[in-house]
């Protein structure tokens, strides 16, 4: 039966996370994107949420709440309204702990899962891109050769979040099989393993306040525990929850972008009244707001079916182009209210545009 | 709890529906679009006998002694709606039933008025209601109505001129049937839109014309008539809601909220058509071996695939914004701001996704062999109808910064 109301967890959840990005994370959104610098009190305060643990099961120590694409939706839509860099500061541990609870073996979860649910902030990251303008995340250029019972690893990834502080990183490389065909294979890698180098952090347009990296692997040594189950199959189901959670984050950013536009328009009195009372200002703001619920729709139509089981790959994808789309035009739509205003860095339309360019190539730097 | 299932039974509706749409409405669509003015009767026959009492239509989802009926009636009716627009969008406007005429009375009506007027419905002979609005003078703006209701003893007298009356001549021409117009008139001009009431005029009632019907772009299955009110005198009793002028304009308010009901229903039709198009491209590319690859990198994808894919993707949107519309009305909630999203949403997209459907299948798109010109044609009047994308734009904006119609106009 149709319904659109979150259940009574979800909301409990949502409110918590909604008084969080106010109260502590959009009241560092400027200083942290100039700096380049996220306070560590406050990525602590974050992690005390639970997010990260809070799927885990008991029996790895954490609190065995079952795992919801939605509810990772509805989280990431309102850590990124407060802002991107640190929702995706504070989510990156799920990039490891989500997919290995989906599809690691007995002992990858035992070897994993605890070390996510103690007193600190763990930092973790996943390796998904290239630097390369034909990237594609399904045909990794990352190549995973059978080496006796393990495998080694060779290539190089870009835009890897927490690249200098994670222990432990999820890789989609590409898996030759012998016979000429390829498929891609999500993996673990830690962060000692030989071969392997962290590159300078990035200098990007947008996400200033998240440390990103390169990450070169040269003939690494891959144990065959490190490889997720379920071959292609685990990594479209991965990609799908990467999708879900980029989209969501989209969603938080326009809307963020929205909210900041509608407020300064009923203020800012131009030619006798306020400039939202002019139908070219009103009617940018309406569809802001339209397009903010209909991305959502999308989303959590799409992370539904992902929860029931079945592939959602059509929906999620279709999902994330239409907010990386939208989420880019609602920001310049709001940047274009301020005028002038909206082009100095006073004010956080600026940052919310720049960080939405991203959404349309991003790939796997959130997870829902 | 999150869940985009239709409940079994809204399913099956849905399907026997589409048996309807595929059997009943394809095969004479183009006809009725070349025979402009011409009915349909052996199509409206047929559905009289199948939707007499089917539960489809706006409305209130509980009885008059409140007693749930079906908790989701509304979404019922979106579904089914589409369905039968997948069929044809100008057959179903002309299908026989309440139709708005049914919802004003629904949304405003006594439980006498509704008993009185809505019974005609069950008989043995299809029967139409409709709504007459739009003037010569004023389209979106119904506070400028110039129609005049006056008091005379027992009676009101109606004078005035509408015009773009869906299925008026169905409604109001007493040969076709014994149906009802619902007539919007000020009772006070002085009192500006606080004036405003509607009154039933019985089909045949002296002094009303259906003075001619239009020749549209699209929709041609359906009438869109012009009525002419001539000292039309009828019962005092035939005021939906109370004949008192408020000093505000809350009466007025409560004649807009009909459009909170009936405007997920059109954008149900919206979807109906957008979908028609959508699903005969689907059906193209594949036969032409043009594959659609979900997941592939954006890079790779072609002009088709994008174009397909930002078509299948803003229809679901609009059908989205629908479903939650009909969902808040069901559930007795306010969704003024939510169904003009969705209908503001899907009028644009439905124009937008057959436009370029027209344009994705080359020459074969303009030619009248097959149906996606009239699609094209027929998916426009949802732009317009129940309220403009525009005003529906202005009511969202209107909602989302809490400004009066004065404050925001």
């Amino acid at each position: 039966m149709v319904n659109f109301e979150l259940d009574e967890e979800q909301q409990l959840i949502r409110d918590t996370v909604v008084s969080f990005a106010r109260d502590e994370i959009r009241p560092h959104a400027r200083e942290a994107d100039e700096k380049g610098i996220i306070p560590l009190a406050l990525i602590q305060k974050g992690w005390e949420l639970g997010l990260v643990q809070g799927t885990i099961p008991e029996e790895y120590g954490g609190f065995g709440n079952a795992h919801s694409a939605i509810t990772g939706s509805v989280v990431a839509e309102e850590l990124a309204y407060g802002d991107l860099s640190i929702a995706m500061h504070l989510l990156a541990p799920r990039l490891v702990t989500v997919p290995t609870l989906e599809f690691g073996s007995a002992t990858l979860k035992k070897a994993v899962l605890p070390r996510y649910c103690g007193e600190r902030f763990e930092p973790a990251s996943a390796a998904v891109m290239e630097p390369r303008m034909d990237f594609d995340a399904m045909a990794p250029t990352t190549v995973l050769k059978r080496d006796g019972d393990d495998y080694t690893l060779t290539g190089e990834k870009c835009l890897v979040p927490l690249g200098t502080d994670a222990h432990q990183f999820l890789v989609i490389a590409n898996l030759a099989n012998g016979t000429g065909a390829s498929h891609p294979q999500a993996l673990l890698v830690d962060r000692e393993t030989p071969g392997l180098t962290v590159g300078e952090r990035e200098r990007n347009m947008g996400l200033k306040a998240l440390v990103t990296t390169r990450l070169s692997f040269d003939g690494c040594k891959i144990p065959r525990d490190q490889l997720l189950e379920g071959g292609e199959q685990s990594v479209t189901r991965v990609a799908n929850l990467w999708r879900i959670a980029l989209a969501s984050m989209a969603v938080g950013v326009a809307r963020g972008a929205y909210d900041y536009a509608r407020e300064y328009a009923k203020e800012r009195r131009a030619f006798g009244q306020a400039i939202g009372q002019k139908q070219a200002i009103a009617f940018m703001l309406a569809e802001m707001a339209m397009e903010v619920d209909a991305m959502r729709l999308l989303i959590w139509e799409a992370a539904w079916k992902f929860d029931r089981g079945e592939d959602a790959t059509r929906e999620a994808f279709l999902a994330k182009r239409y907010a990386s789309d939208m989420t880019l035009k609602i920001t310049d739509n709001a940047l274009q209210v301020l005028g002038g205003h909206g082009y100095i860095r006073d004010h956080l339309v600026e940052l919310f545009l720049r960080n939405a360019r991203g959404f349309a190539t991003l790939e796997g730097l959130a997870i829902a | 709890m999150i869940d985009f299932e239709l409940s079994p039974d809204i399913a099956d509706t849905r399907d026997q529906l589409h048996m309807v749409a595929e059997h009943a409405m394809r095969p004479i669509a183009r006809d009725y679009d070349e025979r402009e003015h011409e009915k349909p009767w052996d199509f409206i026959n047929m559905m009289w006998q199948l939707s007499k009492n089917s539960g489809i239509g706006p409305g209130a989802s509980k009885d008059k002694k409140e007693k749930t009926v079906d908790a989701e009636r509304n979404l019922r009716t979106c579904v089914a709606v589409e369905e039968l627009s997948w069929g044809d969008a100008g057959l179903y406007l002309a299908m026989p039933g309440p139709g708005l005429g049914g919802a004003a009375v629904m949304a405003a009506g006594t439980p006498a008025q509704k008993e009185r007027f809505l019974s005609r419905f069950k008989g043995e002979k299809p029967v139409w209601s409709a709504m007459a609005i739009t003037e010569p003078g004023c389209g979106s703006d119904s506070a400028a109505i110039q129609t005049t209701a006056v008091r005379d003893g027992d009676h009101w007298i109606l004078n005035g001129t509408k015009i773009f009356c869906t299925s008026g001549l169905m409604a109001g021409d007493p040969s076709k049937s014994d149906g009802f117009i619902v007539v919007w008139a000020t009772v006070d001009r002085a009192a500006g839109r606080a004036g405003i009431k509607s009154f039933i005029v019985n089909a045949g009632t002296a002094g009303m014309t259906v003075a001619k019907c239009e020749d549209k772009l699209g929709i041609r299955a359906s009438d869109t008539a012009t009525l002419i009110f001539e000292d039309c005198r009828i019962p005092f009793d035939h005021i939906l809601g109370s004949a008192e002028v408020p000093k505000t304009s809350e009466g007025f308010k409560g004649v807009m909220a009909t459009f909170d009901a009936t405007r997920p229903i059109v954008a149900a039709s919206a979807l109906g058509v957008g979908r028609a198009a959508l699903d005969f491209v689907r059906d193209e590319l594949k036969r032409q071996g043009i594959p659609l690859r979900y997941g592939v990198a954006t890079h790779k994808l072609t002009v088709t695939e994008r174009d397909f894919m930002d078509m299948e993707a803003n229809l679901q949107a609009a059908r989205l914004l629908t479903w939650r519309a009909a969902w808040m009305m069901d559930r007795g909630q306010k969704n003024n701001l939510e169904a003009s999203m969705a209908k503001a949403k899907a009028g644009l997209v439905v124009t937008q996704v057959t436009q370029k459907a027209v344009e994705l299948l080359g020459p074969l798109g303009f030619s009248r062999d097959l149906l996606l010109e009239k699609w094209m044609r027929d998916a426009k009047i949802n732009d317009i109808f129940e309220g403009t994308q525009q005003i529906n734009m202005m009511i969202i904006a209107r909602r989302i910064m809490g400004y009066s119609s004065k404050e925001l106009s």
